[in-house]
């Protein structure tokens, strides 16, 4: 990333109550111009309703969003430079492809033939040329996808808001859309904020994600960030799969700290944790280390439960003494023998640590933990 | 074989006693069609003098009865076309605000569908006359407004139920206002439902015997009209223009139906 | 806060008051004040000169138990039965038939149960009229063909009244039945008779409770309605066979007695309403069991 982008969305202090629900805590993201963000988290997170109030379907409760340094509070959704994709794709069922793509000019009263020449343009772009006295009934819903794509972008808006916008798709489909997406964005350099459950899917698109859960910003961050520093336990449960382990702070020395976890204690090269507190200690599987042999320093023993070769990739699993599983994911290689003993360790490196007090706090905490 | 034979019977008496049903519902409308071409002139109009299209001339020089149909007709277009603007902009405004008081409306809505309709009439028999509204074609107009209201809510209502609200907030979403967004988005997409409810509204008006009956003042509908004439006999020319009026009914139903089935596709 | 309050009204409560206000406003003027209008009159006294005065008393209502009125009560609901069963005896069969018809005209043959009904009611009733009458085609026909010496007389009965309410009527029982039936799960009926059901078993266990819904409705929308056809009733019946309509009807027109006539009118309400609330009750419990 580089230093000197613009922020273009400027979200502060945002919350969003309905009657008792809190759905949005305390939301601050900035969001610059030209990337590709994604909200990412499992349904009532907060995610689709920190979108509509940036579009300006939903108000913040308290909070003010800026576009361009621009409140927008007082703009009504028509007033405001952004676009939506809907999830239902939403579009009018009464107007051709064409039709629906040109409604934007048209509400801005562009002249006709310069609106043909972009809606043609737009349709070429989202390669639906010819399809344009067809009506939406008539399409399959890749198309339809497209035809709400351009019907976005024909506006040429400042942001793009896309609402999980491949959900109704097949596998297939989806992933040749992620691709297209990412292309189109990369092309036309809108910024998009994007909305979605499906970590896959952010991990393959997006600049920056932004994972939120029970209406509480969690983590922002690229997609390798989020993925090798979880911030919270539930990020690194929620993206890719981890073993957690809890752990204390036995000792802090020499900008080392030792930390015991299950059976054993190992030294982690960090400072942020004070002495005896309780902290997570995520390992991926595939960092995860294995030898039918002890070895030097930091060991976990446990039997083999389970092995299963999928392919490319060897799983085990590995049961502990105090009856906690391990997942260890390997390329294929040295299978262990069904319930014979093993030992397990990691580099240093691999262990993340990570806070615990957070999940008991969740919001209070938060704003320290994201500073 | 004979399970054959069993299910031939069953098919031949299915056939007549479908038959018989339609006969009792058409005969009427036959005495009707004929009795129009009666050539009678002698009260009540009952005996067959032979065949003649008179009556479909002389219709058009009987001024009492073609002003009692143009009464009916303009009532029924004002009417028609108050309770089906009020009706829609309602119907769509319950099903996307939530309320107090909603099961009131609802509640109301349901009276004048379901209680019979004399009471609707001298209800507003009792209105009227308390408040002093002279009778006449004002207090039709409203009295047929009122019950079509709700046949139109509910017809709206039932092309509501698959309606994608996110249709509105995209027209928004892409520069249209309310207003527009209403215009061009919410009416085009309802509108198969809001032609049923107006078609609706527009044939309970013609037809309507009982509430007229008591809010007409001196102004004759085609339904009073044949009411008053039912005692001396009904003269072959209100037969002339009941068939007519049957035939431009299936008429209009053909082409609203056809024009909807066509934005249906 | 105060800011956000002006927006909250700006994008919510502006739309929806002048959405709905209308209507409200209508059902308001037009239905629920005119009801409590006449609720007010079944309490008003008349004075000498049949002027309505609003002077409180029960005398109304006291007069509602006169025996001659109860006749006709008992008349009106008689006839509001008789028509009701009949409407199902035809409507359910028939109903079943073009409902589960394989042929391609079955569209028209809905359409054809509807169109009669767009020619002025009235002027059918009278087609009855001219039809059963001494002098008519089916009198003609008798006593030209023999089968009957001198014109028989159809008419000016409580039998043609129940005819004219049931042509009257026969759709709204048709209409809830043809919809009701044609939901049916045609494997439903199949598994029935998998199970080792008879026909008339399957009839009585499975399609019946499960069209129930149909009958209640249809006999709701018959019922009602034949208790104030009053015109059917003066036209066929001639005023042998009045119905409470016909009692309301001249208590507001030649009678000039409108308090006795609200009065009435009130029971017409609450026999309406009752009927309704036995019948969200009835319907109520079918939702219930999934039907």
């Amino acid at each position: 990333m580089s230093e000197e982008r613009k922020v273009i969305v400027e979200i502060k202090g945002v919350n969003k109550i309905y009657g008792k629900n809190h759905v949005v805590k305390d939301l601050d993201l900035d969001i610059y111009e030209g990337e590709f963000l994604t909200l990412l988290g499992s349904s009532g997170c907060g995610k689709t309703t920190t979108l509509r109030m940036v579009a300006g379907f939903e108000e913040p409760t308290s909070g003010t969003i800026k576009v361009e340094n621009e409140d927008i509070h007082n703009k009504e959704p028509y007033e405001r430079d952004v676009n939506t994709v809907f999830q239902s794709y939403a579009l009018f069922p009464h107007m051709t492809v064409y039709d629906n793509v040109a409604y934007g000019l048209k509400m801005k009263k562009v002249k006709k033939a310069e609106i043909k020449e972009r809606v043609t343009e737009m349709l070429d772009m989202v390669q639906l040329g010819g399809f344009e006295k067809r009506y939406p009934l008539q399409l399959s819903g890749g198309q339809k996808q497209r035809v709400a794509i351009a019907r976005a972008l024909i506006n040429k808006p400042k942001v793009l808001l896309l609402d999980e916008p491949l959900g109704a798709l097949d596998l297939k489909l989806r992933k040749q859309m992620q691709l297209e997406l990412k292309r189109l964005q990369k092309k036309l350099n809108i910024t998009f904020i994007y909305v979605t459950h499906d970590q896959e899917e952010a991990l393959t698109m997006s600049d920056r994600i932004c994972i939120m859960n029970d209406g509480v910003l969690q983590q922002v961050g690229t997609p390798s960030q989020i993925y090798e520093s979880p911030r919270t336990r539930f990020v690194a449960t929620f993206i890719g799969e981890t073993n957690l382990f809890d752990g204390i702070v036995r000792a802090k020395q020499n900008g080392k700290l030792h930390i015991n976890v299950e059976s054993g204690d190992f030294c982690v090269p960090d400072e942020d944790f004070k002495n005896n507190e309780m902290l997570a200690v995520s390992v991926r599987p595939e960092r995860m280390l294995y030898s039918a042999e002890p070895v030097e320093g930091f060991n976990l023993t446990g039997t083999v439960k389970d092995q299963i070769y999928v392919g490319s990739v060897l799983k085990t699993v590995v049961e502990l003494p105090n009856g906690n599983e391990v997942k260890i994911e390997r390329l294929a290689g040295q299978e262990l023998p069904k319930g014979g003993m093993v030992y397990l360790h990691w580099n240093d490196g691999d262990a993340k640590l990570i806070h615990t007090f957070d999940d008991v706090f969740a919001g209070a905490v938060e704003d320290v933990v994201m500073q | 074989m004979s399970r054959n034979i069993k299910a031939i019977i069953k098919k031949i008496v299915s056939i007549i006693f479908c038959g018989l049903v339609y006969l009792f519902l058409f005969l009427p409308i036959a005495v009707i069609v004929v009795n129009s071409f009666n050539a009678t002139t002698t009260k009540p109009y009952q005996t067959w003098k032979g065949f003649t299209f008179d009556w479909y001339g002389k219709l058009f020089e009987n001024e009492t009865l073609l002003n009692s149909f143009g009464t009916t007709m303009a009532i029924a277009l004002i009417s028609t076309l108050l309770s089906t603007a009020i009706g829609t902009i309602a119907a769509v405004g319950m099903y996307k605000y939530k309320f107090k008081g909603k099961n009131i409306i609802d509640g109301l809505l349901y009276i004048p569908v379901v209680i019979p309709e004399i009471v609707l009439g001298i209800s507003l028999l009792t209105l009227f006359s308390n408040t002093h509204i002279p009778r006449g074609m004002l207090t039709l107009v409203l009295a047929h407004t009122t019950f079509s209201i709700p046949y139109v809510i509910f017809n709206v209502r039932a092309r509501l139920s698959g309606y994608d609200n996110s249709i509105e907030e995209a027209s928004m979403d892409l520069g249209a206002n309310r207003i527009v967004t209403f215009k061009n988005i919410t009416l085009p997409v309802l509108a198969p439902g809001i032609g049923g409810g107006a078609l609706l509204a527009f044939t309970l008006s013609i037809d309507d015997v009982i509430v007229s009956y008591f809010t007409n003042g001196q102004v004759k509908t085609f339904p009073l009209k044949v009411m008053e004439s039912i005692k001396s006999g009904v003269a072959p020319d209100v037969n002339a223009l009941s068939a007519l009026i049957l035939i431009g009914t299936i008429l209009l139903v053909i082409l609203t139906q056809s024009d909807l089935f066509k934005k249906k596709q | 806060m105060a800011k956000m309050t002006k927006h909250r009204l700006r994008s919510n409560t502006l739309p929806a008051v002048t959405m709905v206000g209308p209507v409200t406003l209508w059902l308001a003027f037009f239905v629920a004040i005119p009801l409590l209008y006449v609720l007010v009159m079944s309490f008003c006294s008349l004075d000498s000169g049949y002027n309505v005065v609003f002077e409180f008393t029960l005398a109304n209502y006291k007069r509602l138990f006169d025996p001659n009125y109860v006749q006709i009560y008992m008349t009106s609901i008689l006839v509001a039965f008789l028509t009701t069963v009949i409407c199902i005896l035809i409507g359910y069969p028939f109903s079943f038939l073009i409902a589960r018809t394989t042929s391609k005209y079955k569209a028209l043959l809905y359409m054809l149960v509807i169109i009669p009904f767009w020619t002025n009611s009235l002027i059918r009733i009278y087609g009855w009229r001219s039809f059963l009458g001494a002098n008519g085609p089916l009198n003609n026909f008798l006593t030209s063909a023999h089968l009957a010496d001198h014109p028989i007389q159809f008419l000016f009965n409580r039998g043609a009244t129940v005819l004219g309410m049931v042509y009257c009527l026969f759709p709204f029982m048709v209409l809830p039945l043809y919809t009701s039936i044609e939901k049916l799960d045609k494997n439903l009926l199949e598994a029935s008779a998998d199970l080792g059901a008879r026909k008339t078993s399957t009839f009585l266990r499975v399609i019946i409770p499960l069209t129930m819904s149909g009958i209640f409705s249809g006999s709701i929308m018959v019922f009602i309605p034949s208790l104030g056809y009053f015109f059917v009733a003066d036209i066929l019946g001639g005023g042998n066979s009045d119905v409470i309509g016909n009692l309301i009807e001249r208590q507001f027109q030649s009678g000039n007695n409108w308090p006795l006539g609200a009065a009435l009118s009130i029971i017409l309400i609450l026999i309406t309403l009752l009927l309704v609330k036995f019948y969200q009750k009835l319907g109520g419990d079918m939702d219930s069991l999934g039907v």
